[in-house]
């Protein structure tokens, strides 16, 4: 019985200390014109036989071990150190619950701490939650946040239209019953159309860092405005690129969020993935999730536990102003691995490697007839290419050719119909880029 | 902030870490990991633009191996034993599922493939949907939720919606009966709508005379719906269950099912034919896929054909019909009036294909047994415990129970010193504290997964616990003894808040 | 009967606020056996100056460890001075909840809010019976 270890022997022991006859008469609360209905599932299958049927679904999908990937637009292909998938797997951590009994998960909440200390280390914030379910619901969960700084009267989040798509429609659906206003990304407005939007009913600004188009825009005047009208500036930062560019912190952001995946998380399409969320000292405590803090047990040794557990859902329930309970924690502990792994010198080198490579396939593609690079503001490892052809059609030539090319920027942006959205990580060799522009050299 | 420092490096008598933080580790230069040169020309990289500093440790691959190997072995987890934690469902994870996780067409597969590309995916996802639909009876199943929260949140925003489409949006309260989980009514304030609580009787039920009231009163035409737990957090099957429904669909509510305890229900009852209208799964609770210390979860949503064209998306549907040649294609879509995307992408992809793998291996009998041995091993449990603990509700239950964790004659003692003991006897505690309708609640689901012997090795450490509680009350009062810590200060955590440690911090923010 | 203090010039909600009149200004703040219940109360926010609030209607709320309690005004009126002291300093509710630990003073529009409390008396009776 696969998973269930009960000998006949044994069940019929324990039917009589009950005191029943058989299983089945347990259910008697269940009305007996809806017990034990039918069930049309698929028969039972042998683990070997689940192994072979999972392998060739698997196999029916196109992906990053057969193809070389010029997609990001969110969801990035990194090298991932095989210590990560090593670690993730030890049962001790993956299946331990929620670290609600503090003295026998020090494992989880240390290594959730750490997470918490790097996570600050890299947005320049003061402290760190222990998760959000992605980028877009932690960006979701800002607005909360800023909305309730401005003690629910600031009612308009100005969002920028270079902010992923996604995440824009997360932030609607999330705050669909809420009487606020979202606006700023229905246009093309740059940071300084922004800034104009800004007045007193304002509870937050959000950009992206680099944008979804791959760009650094201009944020020097920012932090002061958003902070003149008393609104909070929010940023969604990809974090590889935070290995080489400014802090968000010194950028003068409130809250940072993002995507964690490019810590050590495969593509997996699309989840579990990492919501992190990093924040300064003085909105700390409206922060929403668990958080780890450091104190010392009854012999005065230094140990973690979950802290500032009044504002969750559990405790203050319907007042509580989100309701996550589950986040990704597995998915922290992977990030946590791997930004200890590369440390300091090893995240900055795959920054480089990231900015150069990008740089060179953008110098490649640029060139090609009929191909143009907005090369408008600095990039990080994507970059936007004005194409000859419509980019579904690129994109099955690509295909042909064993390449999983960029994003189609049309779907989602009316003015950018024939753009591609291209990455670069440092998984794409120089002959992979080569080979990329020499095919996108052949379709124009 | 106050910062770690001071706890580091306090007098010489303090005990130490039972593990050094990661940043205490390591020296300047070193470097855990082996990157390629690079390989194309190196461009000006813009200075103007770069940090300066980059607080990161800078530990070797082997010391990475050791502080991760060490911390893990502080952690007590299902692999080591029983997990009896109620309303968490801590049943064993199958280790197929993670190999198959871990497969390089799921694991490296994009989430922005083009459809032709992900039908292995989109195949897998559209046999699950249906699975879970008809596990619950359901006609439409979106898994595009992250977890049971946001699950619940997803059913809340679509019963809005749909009284909204009806011309029914003054209807705005939800109604939740007080032993409810804390995320049903955070989720209604969330979804901008407001709770109506509502008591339980002595047998544990939703008082039915008390919803009657508020179902014929004021409120009538305000009533939006109802979130309901079944089996209730008490581990007990609403005796009327059927009349709940009915009292809300009259005074013209939608009818919510929390399925965080759907291991109890499994192919002996499904919630749509009992006539509720939405409800969550947890698949990381019934559908064994792992809780990772914390999450990942998933949450997947089922719904009547009338709240269908609501559901998050995107959902997996059949594109193009199969034919004599061609398998169906598989496509991602919005539904029509979607309440929208709660997540980038598609939901958390690597819960689904677990949970895909498990019903697999189960399948169609395998499933109802699941159900059916996780309420005979409550039960059991249950039986066994009652002679030594007070039990409070004279009936069978479903796959958990609750246990009063106190005794007259032993006052001093409550049901939180009994799961610190429990550590003791190397098992993790149940549940405490919840539902918190009950005071001095232990909520024990020890999940079909538990052989026999195990659960006679619990029954028989709480029947010494028992006894301790009265002969040596303060070995409970002061445990554990033999867990990696003991009790730790929760208010000095609170009240000096070190959530982070000094060395990540920015070079002027450290004290 | 407990070891908390119950001013007799105070009156007294069951929701352990204590309310201090004087003319059409009303001075509010949790009481002693509050606090006490609460044990380390570690953070409070309340509405600013200048929020109008109706009777019944929550004016903030305090955190301890463990527990989140939402504070309610007996009275409606406009919320004329809030104690912002106590944000940097909450556990001063703990040591000095009837002084230093007041939260806000309400112009109150009508006091027929103050008839429905309990009086020193009753309060510590209720107290004592939970």
């Amino acid at each position: 019985m696969s998973y269930i270890p009960h000998t006949d022997a044994e069940t019929r022991q324990m039917l009589r200390a009950i005191g029943v006859d058989s299983i089945d008469d347990l259910f008697e609360a269940v009305p007996a014109a809806h017990r034990f209905p039918g069930l049309d599932l698929p028969a039972p299958m042998s683990e070997m036989d689940v192994a072979a049927e999972m392998l060739a679904i698997s196999e029916a999908n196109d992906h990053a071990g057969d193809f070389a990937v010029f997609r990001g637009a969110g969801a990035y292909h990194h090298f991932i150190p095989s210590v990560v998938n090593h670690m993730l797997l030890r049962g001790e951590f993956y299946t331990a619950y929620t670290p609600y009994q503090p003295e026998i998960s020090q494992g989880t909440l240390q290594a959730t701490y750490e997470y918490q200390s790097m996570m600050c280390a890299l947005t320049g914030m003061d402290a760190a939650n222990a998760s959000h379910y992605d980028g877009a619901t932690s960006l979701a969960e800002a607005v909360t946040v800023a909305l309730e700084a401005g003690r629910r009267k600031r009612k308009k989040i100005i969002l920028s239209h270079a902010i992923n798509p996604q995440y824009r429609e997360v932030v609607r659906a999330y705050h669909l019953g809420r009487d606020i206003r979202i606006i700023g990304d229905r246009g093309r407005g740059e940071v300084v159309d922004l800034m104009e939007m800004l007045d007193d009913n304002t509870a937050m600004l959000a950009v992206q860092y680099p944008n979804y188009f791959g760009q650094i825009d201009d944020f020097s005047r920012l932090a002061e405005a958003v902070h003149a009208s008393g609104a909070l500036l929010v940023f969604v930062a990809n974090p590889i690129a935070l290995s080489l560019f400014k802090s968000p912190g010194e950028l003068g952001a409130d809250i940072v969020v993002g995507e964690g995946q490019p810590l050590g998380i495969p593509l997996g399409y699309g989840g579990p993935y990492l919501g992190y969320f990093a924040i300064r000292q003085k909105y700390v405590r409206r922060i929403a999730g668990r958080i780890i803090g450091e104190t010392v047990d009854a012999d005065g040794r230094p140990a973690f536990v979950m802290t500032l557990r009044p504002r969750e859902q559990d405790i203050k329930r319907e007042r509580a102003s989100s309701n996550i309970c589950t986040n990704q924690g597995l998915m922290a502990l992977a990030a946590s691995i791997y930004l200890a792994l590369m440390g300091k010198n090893g995240l900055r080198q795959v920054g480089e490697l990231n900015y150069h490579k990008a740089q060179y396939a953008a110098d490649q593609i640029d060139r090609l007839d009929g191909y143009s690079v907005d090369r408008s503001k600095p990039f990080f490892n994507e970059f936007v290419v004005a194409c000859p052809r419509p980019v579904a059609e690129i994109n099955d030539e690509l295909l042909a050719e064993g390449i999983i090319g960029g994003v189609d920027l049309g779907e989602h942006y009316f003015h950018l119909q024939d753009h591609m959205l291209v990455c670069v990580t440092e998984t794409n060799s120089k002959a992979e880029i080569d080979r990329l522009a020499e095919i996108l050299g052949g379709l124009n | 902030m106050q910062n770690a420092a001071a706890t580091n490096g306090a007098g010489a008598s303090q005990p130490k870490k039972l593990e050094p933080l990661i940043y205490d580790l390591g020296a300047p230069g070193r470097i855990g990991v082996n990157l390629p040169d690079c390989d194309v020309p190196k461009t000006a990289l813009p200075a103007d633009l770069l940090r300066a500093d980059l607080a990161l440790p800078e530990v070797g691959e082997v010391q990475v191996v050791r502080h991760f190997v060490k911390l893990s072995k502080l952690n007590y987890s299902i692999d080591q034993g029983l997990y009896p934690l109620g309303s968490c469902t801590m049943k064993y994870n199958p280790k197929i599922n993670e190999d198959a996780a871990r497969l390089p067409g799921f694991a490296q597969l994009h989430p922005l493939t083009d459809g032709d590309g992900a039908q292995g995916a989109l195949f897998l996802m559209h046999e699950l949907q249906t699975w879970l639909g008809e596990i619950s009876g359901f006609e439409a199943v979106s898994l595009s939720p992250a977890a049971g929260a946001q699950g619940e949140f997803a059913g809340i925003l679509m019963i809005r919606q749909y009284h909204i489409d009806r011309g029914e949006g003054q209807r705005d309260i939800i109604l939740v009966p007080n032993s409810a989980h804390g995320t049903n009514p955070a989720t209604v304030t969330m979804a901008g709508m407001s709770v109506r609580e509502l008591p339980a009787d002595a047998q544990g039920n939703v008082d039915l005379a008390a919803l009657r009231d508020v179902c014929a009163g004021d409120l009538r035409d305000r009533i939006a719906g109802m979130m309901i737990t079944v089996p209730s957090t008490l581990g007990l099957f609403e005796a009327t269950i059927l009349d709940v429904v009915e009292a809300v669909h009259d005074a013209g509510g939608l009818m919510y099912m929390d399925g965080a305890n759907m291991n109890a229900l499994m192919g002996a009852v499904k919630p749509g034919q009992l006539g509720f209208d939405v409800m969550h799964y947890n698949l990381h609770k019934t559908f064994s896929t792992p809780h990772g210390g914390g999450g990942p979860g998933s949450g997947a949503v089922g719904v009547t054909a009338a709240l269908a064209p609501y559901l998050p998306g995107p959902v997996v549907a059949v594109i193009e019909e199969e034919n004599e040649q061609e398998p169906p294609l598989y496509g991602l879509v919005m539904p029509e009036k979607s309440i929208g995307r709660l997540k980038a992408f598609q939901g958390n992809f690597g819960m689904h294909l677990r949970a895909y793998a498990y019903i697999r291996v189960y399948g169609d009998a395998g499933i109802r047994d699941v159900t059916r041995y996780a309420v005979l091993n409550a039960n059991y449990l249950r039986a066994r415990l009652m002679a030594t603990y007070k039990v409070p509700y004279p009936r069978y239950c479903g796959h958990e129970f609750v246990l009063e964790g106190h005794f007259d004659d032993a006052e001093d003692v409550h049901a939180l010193d009994i799961s610190k003991r429990l550590m003791d006897y190397g098992f993790h505690p149940p549940t405490n504290y919840f539902p918190l309708i009950m005071p001095e609640a232990l909520l024990i689901e020890p999940t079909e997964t538990e052989v026999k012997e195990d659960l006679d090795a619990f029954v028989a450490a709480m029947e010494r616990i028992a006894e301790e509680a009265r002969s040596e009350p303060e070995t409970l009062l002061n445990a554990p003894h033999t867990a990696p810590v003991r009790r730790l200060d929760e208010v000095k955590a609170v009240k000096e808040l070190v959530l982070c440690c000094a060395p990540a911090l920015p070079i002027g923010a450290r004290d | 009967m407990g070891e908390w203090k119950t001013p007799a010039e105070l009156k007294y909600a069951d929701s352990d606020e204590w309310f201090a009149v004087d003319g059409n200004v009303v001075t509010i703040g949790i009481t002693d056996y509050a606090q006490d219940q609460l044990n380390d109360i570690v953070y409070v926010e309340f509405k600013d100056a200048g929020d109008s609030v109706d009777a019944g209607d929550s004016f903030g709320e305090v955190e301890s460890v463990k527990a989140a309690s939402e504070l309610y005004s007996a009275v409606p009126g406009e919320i004329i001075e809030v104690n912002t002291a106590l944000e940097d300093e909450p556990e001063v509710i703990n040591a000095d909840p009837f002084g230093a630990g007041w939260m806000v003073k309400i112009r109150a529009a009508d006091l027929q809010g103050i008839d429905g409390l309990m009086d020193a008396a009753a309060y510590d009776a209720y107290c004592d019976s939970r």
